[in-house]
């Protein structure tokens, strides 16, 4: 049988959508061959091949031992409500076979529902029946159509009674419309209601590409979810608006309208916009004029900000940061541009590095940056510009945010990446210094981000700095942290390649970065892993040996054979290690495994005579040091190891 | 075309059509129409009510001297509570826009997420913000919170912004080009309170002044809350007048924001002192109205 819920709602978040889909695709009722889908207004589950019973069963309830004796059959028989003819010996036991019959899955549904209804998990809910003890939704739940092919699967939830009438679009739609499983969704689209969500993308998809919209796949996303029947219209806006800067202009246009902008050629923006509508058409254009008024009106007080602004230079606005608190207990955010200008001094900035450090912060006094707070660097940035500051300068304080992601850019001067370090690092240093730690899921200050921030442009700069001299404490191992998410999760090196270059050393992220490269490189080939086990081996005995390093290697202590030639094999590797890349000295060290080997096999450690035997210890321990300042190859993870 | 007056009175028959009480404005300031005992303090407590009324809503910070076309000291907000919210709210709600005049099968409308919230009050609920053509013209709430109490009938707010509302119904780009009535605009009507509250908000209030009057004010407003508990005949206390202190607390809360004389710092801790007498006038009040039951 065929089965048909709709849950009819207010409009529903749109990007609370595709999260409650997943939900429902997941209820273990509906697993297997089910159809979810959504719109604002209506939640929607098919599902084909229902049997319309569940199959009957038998129940065995075992009883007593035989031997127990007819007083115990009896209570057991009596227990279970059967007469004592009822029960069975099966071995040694009396058992009671019970036929369970099969039920209408009708029925089931009918229990089941409102409660998988309510097991929806939303980011937010609402009451708005029966007070606070009511109904907990995302929005008011208003219809709801329960169908078994064409039998309403009667149940109630929030006083709305099941059945088989569905409503059509807001405003072009019926807001009555009997449906079957079969015509559910030929019905709804007569009414202007596209129930597919991929069909709704594709729509706007085709729209906007045919209008000559940049693309833009999350605001598309948004739209699909914000609308049943969604059409693309194309307006213009006065060119005059063009002298505008364009992040202004797109910013306005996608985050304040959700509107896909236009342009000219790639990277310079058209007089057009693109809306797209939750209806049929615009025959007589009132929509487009609308929007067209409403984006001028936005313009314009864009426009107003930027003319208000340039009545203050952003070098005269520094002094306003006093009143612009950063942080309660870190001061305001002139305190915080002066510590800035600091670091980037000890950076080893430029002039122009330290200039824009000076001004980066300026651009939160603007009116811009209030309306747009989006736009905070950019708009200090585009200002430094106007206002003829030098163009490595006004490039720096634009970029100063970035990366805003894993996935983002860095900036791309040195100017800018030191500033964007510094700003990080501040941040970083003053909420450490005054215990805003971030704990579990709770970061309120973004520390995450900017420690990550902090490591991408290392990285990605190649920049010159050590974790060392950036951070100590708590803060050394939050950003170790981030290092080994970066290189794990972004870069993706294997856990215990990250683990064993960090355990060595970490210098600057540039030479991890290279010894990484090396160490994935060698990992494959034959003799690594072994001679990693090796290593690990080696550990242990020195462990067990409590060796303390402090004896220098008497050469004339060596018994010839494989301790010689291992040690021979040993200097002449560290010789060549030292002047070669990092690639090819892990291959020479991966090349004493068999030295390594034949040495283990054929050398006792544990030599009777104290100076042979801690003569012995001292090459081992040699052997590990010298060849552990590429990685910690203990660290390994290899066949042997159970992790 | 209909004049803004004529909306607004278009706007008042359809509710009164539906059983709405008008009201008329508050007379103490208020920063939004919500904040009128009208809504603030009649969402509380289990009796259904349902009102309407223009309210004047004064932003001291949004004040441009009267140069920006969409923007505006003071702008007229139209408030609805439906309480309890009938099912059928919304679609009431849209032919409230067919009886001013709008063909809705010819425009585009979407309701997008906005939920309210308002700290010093105490109070928060659930909704939209209501587009037409790509322009805000209603914020609709179902409360979920009020003074800090949870509400026991949910009641639908709708606020229609009335200058966006009108400008856009007129096709006009500014405001003050709306024909508040025949042969006068908007900016006969308004634009003198605009630019000369502007000059005093921003560059002429008395700071040192409005600290003292914020400070009297809430005294005033403490020393009734501390009387209620041992007032012998409850349904004689002055919870009304009680409110009205809150309300000009608030206000002057605005004022000192729009002087610039609130740093961040302390921004939380006065808007603190205002939802403390807002939580504790809306308790008496609750209090207050279960006697009445």
């Amino acid at each position: 049988m065929n089965f048909l819920l709709e849950i009819g709602t207010e409009e529903i978040p749109h990007w609370m959508i595709p999260g409650a889909l997943e939900q429902m695709a997941a209820v273990p009722f509906f697993m297997g061959s089910s159809e979810v889908d959504a719109t604002p207004r209506r939640l929607v589950v098919r599902y084909t091949g229902f049997a319309e019973r569940t199959p009957d069963d038998v129940m065995i309830v075992k009883g007593p031992p035989v031997s127990a004796g007819d007083r115990a059959a009896a209570g057991f028989a009596k227990k279970q409500g059967v007469g004592l003819g009822a029960l069975t010996k099966v071995g040694d036991y009396y058992e009671l076979r019970k036929d369970v019959p099969g039920r209408a899955v009708r029925d089931i549904l009918a229990e089941s529902l409102p409660g998988i209804i309510f097991g929806i998990q939303w980011p937010k809910t609402m009451y708005w029946t029966g007070g606070k003890t009511g109904p907990r939704f995302i929005r008011p739940i208003r219809w709801i159509v329960a169908l078994l092919d064409d039998q309403v699967i009667p149940f109630e939830l929030a006083g709305v009674k099941s059945g088989n009438i569905t409503r059509g679009h807001r405003i072009l739609g019926s807001p009555s419309i009997p449906v079957t499983f079969d015509t559910y969704e030929a019905e709804l689209r007569k009414n202007f209601v596209i129930l597919s969500a991929d069909q709704r993308r594709d729509k706007i998809d085709a729209e906007i590409k045919q209008l000559g919209a940049k693309p833009d796949t999350d605001l598309v996303e948004t739209l699909t979810f914000i609308t049943e029947y969604p059409t693309a219209i194309r307006g213009d806006f006065d060119p005059a608006f063009l002298e505008l800067p364009a992040e202004v202009l797109t910013t306005v246009m996608r985050h304040h309208q959700k509107y896909f902008s236009v342009e000219s050629t790639p990277g310079k923006l058209a007089p057009h916009f693109i809306a797209v509508m939750n209806t049929s058409g615009d025959p007589e254009g009132l929509v487009k004029r609308g929007n067209e008024r409403v984006l001028k009106a936005r313009f314009n007080d864009a426009r107003f900000f930027w003319d208000v602004d340039q009545h203050k230079k952003l070098a005269d606005r520094v002094a306003d940061l006093s009143h612009v608190t950063f942080q309660a207990k870190l001061g305001s955010y002139l305190e915080k541009t002066e510590r800035i200008v600091k670091l980037v001094d000890e950076l080893g900035g430029s002039a122009h590095a330290q200039r824009a450090a000076y001004l980066c912060k300026a651009d939160l006094t603007t009116e811009m940056v209030k309306e747009f707070t989006d736009l905070q660097g950019q708009v200090g940035g585009l200002y430094a510009r106007h206002q003829g500051e030098p163009e490595s300068v006004a490039k720096a304080i634009y970029d100063h945010y970035k990366p805003l992601s894993m996935e983002g850019e860095i900036p791309s001067t040195h100017e800018g990446q030191l500033v964007a370090l510094a700003d990080k690092l501040d941040t970083l240093r003053g909420c450490f210094a005054v215990g805003l730690v971030p704990t579990g899921s709770k970061d309120p200050f973004a520390l995450r981000r900017a420690a990550q921030g902090v490591v991408k442009i290392l990285v990605e700069a190649k920049l010159d700095y050590k974790l060392d001299d950036l951070a100590t404490g708590d803060l050394r191992e939050f950003l170790l942290d981030r290092i080994k998410y970066f290189f794990r999760e972004i870069q993706g090196f294997k856990y215990d390649e990250v683990n064993a270059v960090l355990a060595s050393s970490c210098g600057t992220l540039a030479d991890v970065e290279s010894r990484l490269t090396a160490l994935a490189a060698v990992r494959p080939t034959e003799d690594f892993e072994p001679l990693a086990a090796s290593f690990k081996r080696i550990q242990n005995i020195l462990k067990q040996a409590d060796f303390e390093p402090n004896d220098v290697l008497d050469q004339s202590l060596l018994e010839d054979g494989p301790e010689r030639a291992l040690h021979a094999d040993f200097v002449r590797v560290r010789d060549a290690a030292k002047v070669e890349t990092y690639a090819k000295a892990l291959e020479q060290i991966a090349s004493l495994r068999p030295r390594v080997d034949l040495f283990f096999d054929k050398v006792l450690v544990n030599a009777k005579d104290e100076r042979v035997r801690n003569n012995r210890l001292t090459l081992l321990h040699n052997l590990l040091t010298e060849f552990s300042t590429i990685a910690d190859f203990s660290e390994i993870v290899t066949s042997g190891d159970h992790k | 075309m209909d004049s803004f007056q004529q909306t607004i009175f278009k706007l008042k028959r359809y509710w009164d059509e539906r059983g709405a009480i008008i009201q008329e404005p508050y007379d103490v300031e208020v920063g939004a129409g919500t904040m009128c005992p009208e809504t603030f303090l009649r969402v509380l407590g289990p009796k259904p009510y349902r009102v309407a009324y223009v309210q004047p809503s004064r932003r001291p910070a949004d004040g441009r001297y009267g140069e920006n076309p969409n923007r505006l000291y003071k702008h007229m907000q139209l408030q609805v509570i439906l309480k309890p919210s009938p099912d059928d709210i919304l679609d009431q709600y849209l032919g409230s826009l067919e009886a001013i005049g709008l063909d809705l099968s010819k425009h585009d409308i979407k309701f997008e997420e906005d939920n309210w919230e308002s700290p010093t009050l105490g109070a928060w609920g659930i909704g939209w913000q209501v587009m037409l053509d790509g322009q805000e013209i209603t914020q609709f709430t179902y409360f979920q919170q009020c003074g800090g109490i949870d509400l026991d009938l949910v009641p639908a707010e709708i606020t229609y912004g009335l200058e966006r509302l009108v400008a856009f119904l007129q096709g006009v780009e500014s405001v003050y080009d709306i024909e508040w009535t025949r042969g006068v605009k908007y900016a006969d009507v308004r634009l003198a309170d605009e630019l000369q509250f502007s000059v005093y908000n921003f560059e002429m209030a008395n700071v040192d002044r409005l600290w003292r009057l914020l400070g009297e004010y809430e005294a005033e407003c403490k020393e009734l809350l501390a009387k209620y508990e041992d007032y012998p005949d409850k349904q004689r206390f002055p919870v009304l007048a009680t409110y009205d202190q809150v309300l000009k607390c608030s206000h002057l809360f605005n004022l000192l924001d729009a002087r610039g004389a609130i740093s961040v710092t302390e921004r939380v801790g006065v808007i603190k002192r205002v939802r403390d007498l807002a939580v504790g006038t809306a308790k008496l009040w609750a209090d207050q109205q279960q006697g009445v039951a």
